[in-house]
């Protein structure tokens, strides 16, 4: 049996305001303990505003700075910015945004630190629609998905676009390290996060984050969820480091979607027709990761 | 001292320099271009120790500066027009985060139509963002305000942001005599930023968070409370300026040939100049006439201007922007002011400059001539001959 790897110190306390079974609060617990009490944090206006608890408590063992949605990329930039002219040493500058507040209304931001290449790390953890103003579609909501701005009639079957490829548009970016994450395997995770943290220059982590009420799913089965989006390919783990693209979980074939969508209240209108689209565009996607792995290990050094 | 010739845009990369700013954010707007391009020098030659974070928008420089302010560093950006309207929703996370930031405006008109000429709409527009603001008149002026805004934003009695703006073209791109101080004298007049209320590595500290109705107005009020406190705090820091340089400029409202006036204009920025020569002129007609200078905008200079009614009858506000449906916005507050003064002189709010429109001798001599009218207008356009024209076109 393989040997638990994930460090035993506490950077969250008890006494957050998340929702039980909460994706967003497992995955920054699970961050920090990689990352150390040496960390500071910048959080944009999303569930994790109110996760961290009102003034003057605190859920986090380690310096948090509040700003405004559209700003977590520059936020970052002007912390390591600082931070180097202060003279100070060993601290790690992470970013820890919504899918709204990375993909839509802050990619210019994120954008902007990227190419910049800032020493830091930014988060997206994706929860795949405006969860903290009451599930309203975002960019990165998946096709077919109902949310309070994709209701669903006999003639629209939820989001009808697909959702945005944030990690190829990050990846274009040429990131020092750029990975997806998913709390269910906490292994895998904590490993990306210490290979995230010992790397120097822009890094970025797309961290699956599933959400029981915006999701509709009974929040005991948070993990069981997360291993399904991974085991049936909706949502692979890779990394990409130097431009090179390692799947980090392979599995004998993946299962079928159909088992995460059916798992879900959000995806409960949709037909088989609708699943099959979903299936095919998966399949293709998963080739695709695995065509680029092949690829990129064919690569002379 | 070092006499240097230099642009006001110039003016404020050296006092940026001087200053020790530790981090700059900028994103080219004309006409700020020449003051970040001037840093972008400092810092590439070695001469200027700072980071330099070039941003791909203004709302980053703004969250840049912030960040690193929140940190505990020196911190200096500089924009204009548009990039402060773009600015304007971390202006409110700046002053509400008590971030000692200080900025350099270049004061120029706002679109549509495009027009960048001096204006001053933007900075208008930002009035209750909690940012204080100083209007400075000359270069010499703009370099000297940036090295007092510093003490002030970071003041134990303020701790709250500062623009110190400039008219486009006028102080932006001319060129004047400035005396440049030493390295010396400047780090005894202001020493390293003392950080208060900072994020600390490896301590559980927040900055920003959320609240609900209890605590909010708390917040909010110490602002304000910080705000009250300028006016004396500006005093003292001139005072102290004045020691270490030899020369201020006259705190919130200087006055000039006011004793005895029946009219007084009140200026801000760069038209001072101006009105200054024509009030010379008119007093060597024999005309009782004077001059006083809104160099502090926010927090507005509430006593000093009731002080200034106390010996007038006739009070004038020049206004390089317009707050449509109302009249000019330094108009609207000296008339607020006014209110409770025991002596409410006549109040025009004269509209001129607008959009690089130059304020001539002629117009301001005009504008006295109003004023002393026997019944002077609440109102007063200057420049609408082209705007008569353009009702003929359509």
């Amino acid at each position: 049996m393989a040997k638990l790897t994930i460090p035993a110190q506490e950077l969250m306390w008890g006494g957050h305001s998340a929702c039980p079974g909460c994706g967003p609060a497992l995955a920054m617990r699970l961050l920090l303990k990689g990352l150390g009490p040496r960390t500071l944090v910048s959080i944009p206006a999303s569930c994790w505003t109110v996760i961290a608890t009102p003034y003057p408590t605190t859920a986090l063992r380690v310096g948090v700075l509040d700003n405004a949605i559209e700003a977590t990329g520059a936020s970052i930039s002007g912390l390591r910015a600082a931070a180097d002219a202060l003279g100070l040493e060993n601290v790690n500058i992470v970013g820890f945004a919504g899918d709204g507040g990375t993909a839509d209304i802050g990619l210019q931001a994120l954008s902007g630190m990227l190419e910049r290449r800032t020493n830091a790390i930014y988060v997206m953890y994706d929860n795949e629609a405006y969860m903290n103003t009451g599930i309203q579609r975002s960019g990165a909501t998946p096709w077919g998905a109902w949310t309070t701005t994709t209701p669903v009639s006999a003639a629209v079957h939820g989001k009808p676009e697909p959702k945005k490829d944030i990690m190829g548009i990050v990846l274009a970016h040429r990131p020092a390290y750029a990975a997806t994450l998913n709390p269910a395997f906490p292994e895998d995770f904590d490993q990306k996060v210490e290979r995230a943290r010992a790397l120097v220059g822009p890094r970025f982590l797309h961290l699956f984050a599933p959400c029981p009420p915006g999701w509709k799913f009974d929040s005991s089965q948070t993990i069981a969820l997360g291993r399904l989006a991974t085991d049936t390919g909706v949502f692979p783990l890779y990394e990409v480091v130097d431009g090179r693209l390692r799947i980090t979980r392979k599995t004998g074939g993946l299962k079928p979607v159909t088992e995460y969508l059916s798992a879900q209240g959000r995806f409960k209108h949709l037909s088989a027709d609708d699943m099959a689209q979903i299936q095919a565009q998966v399949r293709t996607d998963w080739e695709h990761l695995q065509s680029r792995e092949r690829e990129d290990l064919g690569r002379v050094h | 001292m070092t006499w240097k010739v230099l642009s006001g845009n110039y003016a404020q990369s050296y006092a940026a320099l001087l200053a020790r700013a530790q981090v700059v954010s900028a994103y080219p707007i004309t006409p700020q271009t020449s003051i970040v391009e001037k840093i972008a020098e400092f810092v590439s030659s070695g001469e200027m120790d700072a980071e330099f974070v070039k941003v791909e928008s203004e709302h980053s420089a703004m969250q840049v500066v912030i960040s690193a302010a929140a940190l505990g560093a020196r911190t200096y950006t500089a924009t204009s027009s548009q990039g402060l309207l773009l600015m304007h929703e971390l202006l409110h996370w700046a002053s509400g985060m008590r971030a000692p930031i200080v900025m350099g405006v270049i004061n120029r008109a706002v679109a549509p139509p495009w027009n960048i000429g001096a204006d001053h709409t933007d900075t208008m527009s930002q009035r209750d963002t909690g940012w204080i603001q100083l209007y400075a008149e000359s270069n010499q002026e703009v370099l000297d305000t940036v090295l007092e805004a510093y003490r002030l934003a970071e003041h134990p009695e303020v701790r709250l942001p500062v623009m110190v703006t400039e008219d486009a073209f006028y102080l932006s791109h001319t060129v004047e005599p400035v005396d440049v101080p030493s390295r010396a004298d400047v780090d005894r007049f202001l020493p390293p930023r003392e950080p208060h209320a900072v994020l600390v590595p490896g301590e559980a500290t927040r900055l920003g968070s959320f609240t609900g109705p209890d605590h909010y107005v708390g917040f909010r009020h110490q602002v304000g409370e910080a705000m009250e406190r300028v006016s004396k705090t500006l005093a003292g820091v001139e005072e102290e300026f004045r020691e270490v340089f030899g020369r201020s400029h006259g705190g919130a409202l200087p006055t000039y040939r006011t004793d005895d006036a029946e009219a007084i204009l009140v200026t801000m920025g760069t038209s001072t100049t101006t009105a200054r020569s024509v009030v010379d002129e008119l007093r060597s007609e024999g005309h009782h006439v004077g001059l006083a200078k809104l160099r502090l905008f926010r927090p507005f200079p509430d006593e000093e201007v009731r002080a200034l009614a106390r010996q007038v009858d006739r009070i004038g506000v020049v206004d390089r922007s317009y707050t449509f449906g109302r009249m000019g916005p330094a108009a609207t507050e000296v008339s607020a002011a006014l209110y409770t003064a025991p002596h409410r002189p006549e109040l025009t709010s004269f509209l001129a400059g607008i959009g690089g429109r130059d304020v001539t001798p002629e117009e301001v001599r005009r504008m006295f001539e109003t004023l002393l009218s026997a019944a002077p207008p609440r109102t007063h356009w200057e420049d609408l001959e082209e705007a008569e024209e353009m009702r003929v076109h359509g």
